[in-house]
């Protein structure tokens, strides 16, 4: 097996879609872009080697051998990766036992900087109308029970703001 | 002597894997980790003593000849690192196992806190002494990975925001790394550091260059330098403060590590320094004006933080054994005075319940050593004379000066801003929390502080104007190392004693 172009192709692919799904907020989403881009590494570490048949001395001829290296390069780089895989798994469903969902939200300091736009009209940032989240929205909480709330709208970014009253 | 080379990496390994046996005999999971720690911390000074003395020290794991067996090297760069970050880590265990005996249950570290911990050390020692670019990233992650678990401690909401982002981009990062390493391989045929010198020089300009930004790229991820450091300030701070305090020390100073490695060993040739010129006056001049505009202690710290990576950089974006030299000291004193500043805060924390200056005040009064275990590192990191921060500042402004040019002294400029910044900073912090009357304390406050604690901080205090006073020799240290990275034949030697294959 020679690196022919599908393979390189291949690693392109798979760098551009795990790189697309990084950009998600769902952390679902980014830990398959970090699967996706982490074969493709581990393609890419594989094409570096020479190719040939199996490396063992006495069985191949020491001109026909395929590089080992990179292939115990790519074992341990696999080791790494589905055990930070487990941990991301864990995690991601550690965030949605907490908050009923998964996305990755806003620092302190973003958010004040969004409820201080929402206040103010004249100032409110382009991201604002991200439109509906995917989970539900929670209920049996009113805006009237809750003191702090200045603002009456709702908003889109309900949950965070929760978080930050609690 | 080669028998001390792998025991900073070999001992904590062990021991994390007794204290995780010993999980249900606290006292002696403690001892353990303690001891584990000090003998670390042993070695490391014996081998920074025999590098010093007689040059670098190479061990073959495993017998395997250089190039196709791993190899850890000793060399005076890398011992210098072992013994600050081996000192820095056992002060800051002492510091959590006082926190842990204080109150069980609420703040304490849950039990696989050790092991984790001194895996983390293992990963820190390994990513020093390792010879080979695969050997880094294998540090690299070990280190990383036990960061993750002692991020998310605990499990409450906030360290899960943080901690999620902070995962990410460090795997991201780790990713660009491996691909790094996949290039270089497919270009030279070999990770061996040493072996690296001769082969990547061979190499056509730009093929260099691009090997060269994508391991920059990594390591400045690592290293948080400023386009890549916005992880940083929003991860650091929601962890517990021992955790905190030893992140902030060790893991941005390892990704500095690596970036020295790679412009002196590897790509000597200076292209990059311009680029990370400006970076580095960014780096400084950006994280300064984001600590300057914060409110709590703990993310003005990581401000701070992220700041001075900046003047390291400098250093050795300079390309001179001076600026090397300066970059060298500056890292060993921001380990210890950044780890200290942390921990005094975490005192803060534990003493009135919180962190925030709007709730803060009058603890200079209600708590004079915790205003002095604050004041003097505070005045260090900022630069006041005599402090090993002025020392650290002024060797990297004058070789900033001595290599003359626009830019070089623009970030003499900058780096003088930058310092007046930082005193701004930390002088809000003292006339806030410390200066002004007391407030009333929060519910958690507490009147005692664990004698522990308070201990270890006053431990790292002294470590930190030991710096002062052993500036001169440390300095010496510091320019030999420099001196040594230029040649980069010392180390190739060292490897390969009868000359690369």
């Amino acid at each position: 097996m020679s690196p022919d172009l599908i393979l390189v192709a291949v690693v392109g692919v798979l760098f551009a879609a795990g790189v697309t799904l990084l950009l998600e907020r769902s952390l679902s989403r980014v830990l398959i872009g970090i699967i996706m881009l982490g074969n493709g590494v581990n393609l890419l570490l594989l094409l570096g080697g020479r190719s040939g048949d199996a490396p063992i001395l006495g069985v191949t001829p020491a001109g026909g051998m395929s590089d080992p290296l990179p292939q115990a390069m790519v074992l341990t780089a696999i080791v790494i990766t589905l055990g930070l895989t487990a941990f991301l798994l864990a995690m991601a469903y550690r965030s949605w036992q907490l908050t009923g969902h998964d996305e990755v939200r806003d620092d302190p300091e973003d958010r004040q900087i969004v409820r201080r736009a929402e206040r103010d009209e004249s100032s409110v940032p382009d991201d604002l109308d991200v439109g509906v989240r995917p989970w539900a929205e929670p209920t049996g909480r009113t805006e009237e029970a809750d003191p702090e709330q200045v603002d009456p709208e709702p908003g889109p970014r309900r949950l965070d703001r929760e978080a930050d009253d609690a | 002597m080669n028998i001390l080379v792998p025991l900073p990496v070999v001992v904590p390994l062990l021991g994390a894997a007794l204290t995780l046996v010993l999980i249900r005999r606290p006292v002696l999971q403690r001892a353990i980790s303690v001891a584990v720690l000090v003998v670390t911390l042993a070695v490391a000074i014996l081998l920074l003593w025999h590098a010093y003395r007689t040059g670098p020290l190479v061990v073959y794991v495993g017998e395997w000849p250089a190039p196709l067996g791993i190899v850890l090297v000793a060399d005076q760069l890398a011992a210098l690192m072992l013994v600050a970050s081996a000192a820095v880590t056992l002060c800051v265990l002492l510091y959590s196992i006082g926190e842990g005996r204080a109150d069980p249950g609420q703040h304490a570290p849950v039990v696989i806190y050790h092991p984790t911990y001194l895996v983390l050390t293992a990963g820190v020692t390994n990513a020093f002494l390792s010879g080979d670019l695969f050997n880094l990233f294998v540090g690299f992650e070990i280190l990383l990975a036990a960061s993750y678990v002692l991020l998310t401690l605990g499990g409450t909401e906030e360290r899960i925001r943080a901690g999620t982002t902070y995962v990410v981009v460090s795997l991201l990062s780790s990713m660009i790394f491996l691909t790094a390493i996949g290039l270089v391989y497919a270009a030279t045929g070999t990770l061996n550091l040493a072996q690296l010198v001769e082969r990547l020089d061979a190499l056509p300009a730009d093929l260099q260059l691009v090997l060269h930004f994508m391991l920059l790229l990594a390591f400045g991820i690592k290293a948080a330098v400023f386009p890549l450091s916005a992880w940083l300030p929003d991860s650091y701070p929601t962890a517990p403060a021992p955790v905190t305090a030893v992140f902030a020390g060790l893991l941005t100073k390892v990704g500095v590590y690596a970036i020295i490695r790679t412009e002196t060993l590897l790509f000597p040739d200076g292209r990059a320094a311009e680029v990370l010129l400006m970076v580095a006056l960014l780096t400084m001049l950006v994280g300064i004006l984001g600590a300057v505009a914060q409110s709590d202690i703990k993310r003005l710290l990581s401000f701070t933080l992220v700041s001075h990576i900046g003047y390291m950089l400098f250093g050795v974006a300079l390309t001179s054994a001076a600026g090397l030299a300066g970059a060298i000291f500056y890292v060993v004193h921001h380990i210890t005075i950044q780890t200290t500043l942390f921990l005094a805060a975490g005192l803060v924390e534990r003493r009135t319940g919180s962190t925030n200056l709007d709730r803060l005040g009058g603890l200079a009064r209600t708590a004079p050593l915790l205003g002095l275990l604050f004041f003097l590192p505070a005045l260090s990191l900022a630069g006041v004379p005599p402090f090993s921060g002025f020392l650290g500042k002024l060797g990297l402004l004058q070789a900033g000066v001595a290599a003359g040019g626009v830019l070089a002294w623009l970030l003499v400029a900058g780096g003088t801003l930058t310092s007046l910044l930082t005193l701004y900073a930390t002088t809000k912090i003292w006339n806030l929390a410390f200066w002004r009357s007391p407030r009333a304390p929060g519910p958690e406050a507490s009147e005692r502080m664990p004698r522990l604690m308070v201990w270890a901080t006053v431990a790292l205090v002294v470590l930190g104007l030991g710096l002062t006073v052993a500036a001169g020799p440390l300095y010496g240290v510091s320019s030999e190392a420099a001196e040594d990275l230029r040649r980069r034949t010392p180390y190739v030697d060292a490897v390969f004693p009868d000359g690369p294959p």
